[in-house]
């Protein structure tokens, strides 16, 4: 799987891709593989105020309950509702289906985040092969 | 994004994210054949298991089409963690009458049933399958995450009586093969006439060129299905793990894995180890009074305490629970009353795949457990609304 270059990487599996002040927000292709089929997407409301590597929401697959943690701070401007019915859309392409849309507070906290070959090792290592 | 909760545990313990070095865990002799196959693996009772296999033969698999293959097909699963016991001898019947709670007098050679070693005080040591193989010769299946107490347990309990008890866990692959289609996709690779065997009977047969492998209509998944005991060297095992989904290919076979195990045992309500029973449930909370035969003649180990808890009202009963609001109550959580009190809590909680429901079974004391009596579940703070179903909550359809 490849990992679009223009996003950043969190350790905790999140993506997240800058245009500007805004920024779109998703869980990766591996996080979505060692979740197995997903059920249940649980995101904030339009307004909530995200920080940075702190839960903003849970993603629940048939058998475990993760949290999700937010990449970077800021105001969420919009919610991909359309996972609320057809939440196996992450397992089918993670990287396409957004989560939130947030208004960066602060754009030069994506700076500390993985690029995506820093992001592959890591998943490399971590899956440990 | 952190994992808070993983199921299924074998021993209601926090789950372990790679704590253990993997030396330490056992593999069954098919471990390199799920590793090739590409499955999810986890720790499972101290053992390196299969959760579920992404894809197979380049169709998708994963926990949900496992469990449909199941329901409407058929899956093959590994289960050779699976510990069993042998108990032969002249005093074996009475010790196996001393040590489980069903009446093993009733059974004839080819006969199994559904029991359990129980503590004095009428909890659970762990739910076994008894199996009367030919007159003094007993074998009783166990759990994988009990094998080690279950093994001192029974031979201590066996103690004073005229047998001997053998842990011949690792004699054997246990395969089960399980759904609508396992009957045709076994009898292709045996001599043994399936439409004799009965649910909960078995026989002895050739499978796959091998001689007297035994054969038992047996499962964990509220299916029709067969388990299988064959040698346990990996190229044999492998061999017939192959022939297996080689036969089953046509009606859609996918090899399965614990976690469509899990799901498969709870829509049926079969109970799982250190969530459904352990050793603070009695019998009678469990629900599970059914199979145990306080009018037996002979004496065992709870006998005596479970007489005393059956005279007396009961503080807690397991109950089906299904998600009325949005949310998945899962185990661990607790269940409360409509105003907000803690009455009990979850043992074992999942979507339903084939019911496409959020389910849960639960311990509530027994004013709470009437069929349709509405409850909630404290999900991550939050009370959702949930209430009492029939169980279990998925039966098979009868053979027309």
């Amino acid at each position: 799987m490849a990992y679009p270059k223009q996003y950043r990487y969190t350790k905790e599996h999140e993506w997240i891709a800058v245009e500007g002040a805004d920024a779109t927000i998703g869980i990766t292709d591996y996080a979505q593989g060692s979740l197995g089929d997903i059920v249940f997407v649980e995101l904030p409301k339009v307004g909530a105020e995200l920080q940075q590597g702190k839960s903003f929401g849970t993603v629940e697959s048939v058998k475990a309950v993760s949290e999700l943690y937010s990449p970077a701070s800021g105001t969420v401007t919009a919610v991909n509702d359309a996972l609320a019915n057809s939440p196996e859309k992450i397992n089918s392409d993670a990287h396409g289906s957004w989560m939130v849309k947030i208004a960066l507070k602060n754009p030069e906290q994506v700076k500390s985040l993985m690029s995506s070959e820093q992001y592959e090792d890591f998943v490399k290592e971590e899956s440990g092969h | 994004m952190a994992t808070l909760t993983e199921a299924p545990k074998p021993d209601g313990g926090a789950p372990k994210t790679g704590a253990a070095p993997a030396a330490a865990l056992r593999k069954t002799a098919l471990n390199a054949v799920h590793r090739q196959l590409g499955a999810r693996m986890v720790d499972f009772g101290g053992w390196d298991m299969p959760v579920e296999y992404p894809t197979f033969q380049g169709r998708p698999g994963g926990l949900i089409n496992e469990h449909m293959a199941v329901r409407t097909a058929v899956g093959l699963f590994d289960v050779s963690h699976m510990g069993d016991l042998r108990i032969t001898g002249p005093g074996a019947l009475a010790a196996v009458q001393h040590a489980a709670m069903n009446d093993a007098s009733t059974l004839v050679d080819g006969k199994a049933q559904y029991s359990a070693l129980l503590y004095p005080e009428g909890t659970f040591v762990d739910d076994i399958i008894l199996h009367k193989v030919a007159g003094d010769d007993y074998l009783i299946v166990i759990n994988a995450g009990t094998r080690e107490k279950d093994f001192t347990w029974v031979r201590d309990a066996a103690r004073g009586f005229d047998c001997r008890v053998v842990d011949e866990g690792d004699r054997y692959t246990q395969l089960a093969i399980q759904g609508p289609q396992a009957q045709a996709t076994l009898q292709k690779l045996t001599d043994f006439d399936l439409a004799t065997l009965k649910s909960y009977t078995f026989g002895f047969g050739t499978v796959c060129g091998l001689a007297n492998v035994m054969i038992a209509r047996t499962g964990y998944t509220g299916e029709d299905g067969f388990e299988i005991y064959i040698p346990p060297d990996a190229a044999t095992s492998t061999r017939v793990w192959n022939e297996v989904l080689e036969a089953g290919s046509e009606f859609g076979v996918l090899p399965c894995g614990l976690g469509a195990r899990n799901t498969l045992r709870l829509e049926a309500k079969l109970p799982l180890y250190g969530h459904e029973i352990s050793d603070s449930i009695n019998v009678f909370e469990a629900g599970l009074d059914r199979w145990c035969k306080l009018e037996k003649h002979s004496d065992f180990i709870g006998k005596a305490a479970l007489q005393k808890i059956k005279a007396a009202p009961l503080k807690r009963r397991l109950v089906g629970l299904e998600m009325t609001e949005r949310g998945i109550g899962r185990d661990g959580y607790a269940v409360l009353d409509q105003r907000g009190n803690r009455i009990g809590e979850i043992t074992s909680g999942s979507p339903a795949p084939f019911l496409k429901k959020n389910i849960a079974l639960a311990y509530v004391p027994p004013e709470f457990a009437d069929l349709e009596t509405a409850l909630k579940v404290e999900i991550r703070g939050q009370a959702v609304a949930a209430k009492v179903v029939p169980t279990p909550f998925y039966k098979k359809p009868k053979k027309s």
